[in-house]
C-alpha cells in the first residue's frame, strides 16, 4: 500500500516541476558587462604606468628606505603634538561651519520641499563645491587670505558644504511625508513644517553624516599644510623632503593614533545618539 | 471668527478632480454640511472618500470651476488655494489613517503643535510654547485618555493610542471642524470603537462638526446620523444612515460588498456598537438580511 502511494505522488509531482529556462538576455548581459570591465582595465594599464616588476627590481633600495623609518625619532614630540592639535582644530571649525550652512542648503536641494528652479541651481553649486578637492581650495584660499590654518579651515568648509548638503538632502528626500502633512493640517507655516515635520525625522542621519565628515576632515587636514594651509602637513612635508625618515615615522604615528582615536570616539557618539 | 457664525460648516460647489490620464477622482461634487453635524462618508476603495477630505482641508487642489468653503471662508476656488487657506486650515482638524504624528517627538510635543496655526510664526518655528499652551495640550491628552503617555515618544505607542494623540492635537488646535480620513482603518476593533466614541463625544460635547470617512459601513450606522455614499467620485446617497438598505449597499460596493457587509458580521458588530455608544437608532437593516 505504502509503495503504491509513494509512486503515485512521484508520478503526479514529476511532470509539474521543471527548472526555469535560462534567461539568455541576462547571461549575455553579464558576459558583456565583464568584457567591458576587463577592457577598461587593459586600457588603463599604460596610462597608470603599471610596472609591478619595479617593486622587485628596486627591492634592496626599498628595504633601506623602510629601515630609515626605524626607530622613530620623537625628539620634537611637543612640536608634533602642537601641530596635530592645530590640525584637529582646523577640522573642527571647517566641519561646524559646513554643518551650519548645509542645513539650509540641504533643504534647498531637496526636490520634495522646494520647486525645481530652486533645487537645480543650488544643487549645481554644491556639485562645484564637491568637485573641487580640498587641496585645490586650500591653494586658492592661501592666495586669498594668506598662509596659515585659516586658509585650510575655509578649504575644508567649502568642500564639506558640497558633500554634506547633498547627503542632507538625500536624507530629506527619503522622509515619510505623512507627519509633515499632519503638521501642515494644523495651519503651520512651511518653515514650521520643516522644523517639526522634517528635521526630527532626519536628525539622526544628519548627525551621523556630520560626524563621518568630521573624521574624514581630520584626515584631510593632515595634508593641508603641504600647500601652506596650516596643520601638521607642513612638518610632514619638510621632514620627507629632508630625508628625515625617523622623524617622518614619528609624525605618521602621531597622525595614525589621533585619527584612530577620533574615529573610535565619533563612532561611539554616533551609536549613542541614534 | 464672528463672520463665520451662521455659515455652513462646509460648502462644496461643483468640485471635480481629474488625475493624470483623465480619470476623475471627484466628479461634480455638491455638498453642504451644517455646523454640529456628524457625517459618515462611505464607499468602496477608490471611490473618492480620501480625495474629497483632502480637498476640504486644502491639501489637494481641485479642477477649475469648483469651490470649497469652510466656515464661511473660501479654501480653494477655481483650481487654486486662496490666501486665507492657511488660516482656514488652522480651524480644521485633520485625522489621518496613518495618524501622521511625528514619531520621534513626545506625545505632548505632538499635541502642542496644534497651536502652530495661531501663535506668531517665529515663536512656533523656534518651538517656544508657553506653559498655558502646554497645559492645554495636557488637558486635550487627558480628554482622549492619553495623559499618562504624554512624555513617551509617539513611535512607542500603539496605533489606537497614536490616533487618540492625533485627536488631541486637533483639540489643541481648537478646530471647529474635524475631518477624519479612514481614522480606524488600521486599528483593531476595540481601538476602532474607542476612537469612534471619542469622535462622537467631541461632536456632541463640544459641537465640533465631524466628517469621517469609513471603510466599514457598520461604524457609520452606529455613530453617524447622516451618511454620504460615494461611487466613482459622485455622491450616490446623502441622507439619514438609518434609511440605507442592504440592497443599496450591495449595489454600492459591488464585488467588495461581501467583505464589507457580511450579514453575520454586520449584525454582531452593530449590536456591540449600539451597546457601547448608541448615538443612533438601531440600524433598520439588522435581521432583515
Amino acid at each position: 500500500m505504502a509503495e503504491v502511494t509513494r509512486s503515485d505522488t512521484a508520478d503526479r509531482a514529476a511532470p509539474e516541476v521543471k527548472l526555469p529556462p535560462r534567461d539568455l538576455k541576462r547571461t549575455w548581459g553579464w558576459a558583456i558587462g565583464w568584457g567591458l570591465f576587463f577592457a577598461l582595465l587593459i586600457w588603463s594599464w599604460e596610462g597608470a604606468d603599471m610596472r609591478p616588476l619595479a617593486l622587485v627590481e628596486h627591492g634592496d633600495n626599498m628595504i633601506r628606505f623602510v629601515r630609515g623609518f626605524f626607530p622613530p625619532d620623537f625628539h620634537d614630540w611637543r612640536l608634533y603634538l602642537e601641530e596635530m592639535m592645530i590640525t584637529v582644530q582646523i577640522a573642527v571649525w571647517g566641519t561646524v561651519l559646513a554643518v551650519v550652512c548645509s542645513v539650509p542648503l540641504g533643504i534647498l536641494c531637496s526636490e520634495n520641499l522646494v520647486p525645481w528652479w530652486v533645487y537645480h541651481p543650488v544643487r549645481r553649486l554644491m556639485d562645484v563645491f564637491r568637485a573641487v578637492n580640498e587641496m585645490v581650495f586650500a591653494m586658492l584660499f592661501v592666495v586669498a587670505v594668506g598662509l596659515g590654518p585659516f586658509a585650510g579651515t575655509l578649504a575644508l568648509f567649502v568642500h564639506t558644504v558640497g558633500v554634506l548638503a547633498k547627503l542632507f538632502s538625500e536624507a530629506v528626500e527619503a522622509i515619510d511625508p505623512r507627519p509633515v502633512e499632519g503638521i501642515r493640517a494644523t495651519g503651520a507655516t512651511s518653515v514650521q513644517e520643516i522644523v517639526f515635520g522634517v528635521i526630527p525625522q532626519v536628525l539622526p542621519l544628519w548627525i551621523s553624516y556630520a560626524l563621518y565628515r568630521f573624521e574624514s576632515n581630520v584626515r584631510s587636514a593632515t595634508v593641508l599644510g603641504i600647500v601652506g594651509a596650516g596643520g601638521i602637513g607642513q612638518l610632514l612635508y619638510e621632514v620627507i623632503r629632508g630625508f628625515y625618515y625617523d622623524q617622518t615615522a614619528a609624525i605618521l604615528i602621531i597622525i595614525i593614533v589621533t585619527v584612530s582615536l577620533l574615529d573610535i570616539a565619533s563612532q561611539r557618539l554616533r551609536k549613542l545618539i541614534i | 471668527m464672528g463672520a463665520g457664525v451662521g455659515m455652513h460648516a462646509i460648502e462644496i460647489r461643483q468640485l471635480s478632480k481629474t488625475f493624470g490620464r483623465g480619470s476623475k477622482a471627484l466628479d461634480g461634487i455638491d455638498l453642504t454640511v451644517q455646523r454640529g453635524e456628524m457625517v459618515g462618508l462611505i464607499g468602496a476603495s477608490g471611490s473618492g472618500k480620501s480625495t474629497l477630505i483632502r480637498h476640504i482641508s486644502g491639501l489637494v487642489i481641485g479642477d477649475r470651476g469648483g469651490s470649497v468653503s469652510v466656515l464661511g471662508e473660501t479654501v480653494q476656488e477655481d483650481g487654486a488655494l486662496t490666501p486665507e487657506a492657511r488660516h482656514v486650515r488652522s480651524r480644521i482638524g485633520v485625522i489621518f489613517q496613518q495618524f501622521n504624528l511625528v514619531t520621534r517627538l513626545s506625545l505632548l510635543t505632538n499635541a502642542v503643535l496644534g497651536v502652530l496655526g495661531r501663535v506668531p510664526a517665529w515663536r512656533g518655528a523656534l518651538g517656544l510654547f508657553t506653559k498655558a499652551e502646554r497645559l492645554l495640550a495636557m488637558q486635550a491628552l487627558h480628554q482622549v485618555g492619553m495623559a499618562e503617555f504624554a512624555t513617551q515618544r509617539a513611535s512607542t505607542l500603539s496605533g489606537g493610542q497614536q490616533q487618540r494623540g492625533a485627536i488631541a492635537r486637533a483639540l489643541v488646535q481648537q478646530a471647529e471642524i474635524l475631518l477624519a480620513d479612514e481614522p480606524i482603518a488600521s486599528l483593531d476593533p476595540k481601538s476602532a470603537r474607542r476612537v469612534m466614541e471619542i469622535l462622537s463625544h467631541i461632536n456632541q460635547a463640544f459641537g465640533i462638526t465631524v466628517v469621517v470617512s469609513l471603510h466599514q459601513v457598520d461604524y457609520a450606522f452606529a455613530y453617524c446620523p447622516r451618511t454620504l455614499a460615494l461611487r466613482d467620485g459622485r455622491i450616490v446617497y446623502d441622507g439619514p444612515s438609518r434609511a440605507l438598505t442592504p440592497a443599496f449597499l450591495t449595489e454600492l460596493y459591488g464585488a467588495q460588498s461581501e467583505e464589507l457587509i457580511l450579514p453575520g458580521s454586520w449584525g454582531q458588530q452593530s449590536e456591540q456598537d449600539v451597546d457601547t455608544a448608541a448615538p443612533v437608532a438601531q440600524p433598520v437593516a439588522v435581521g432583515s438580511i
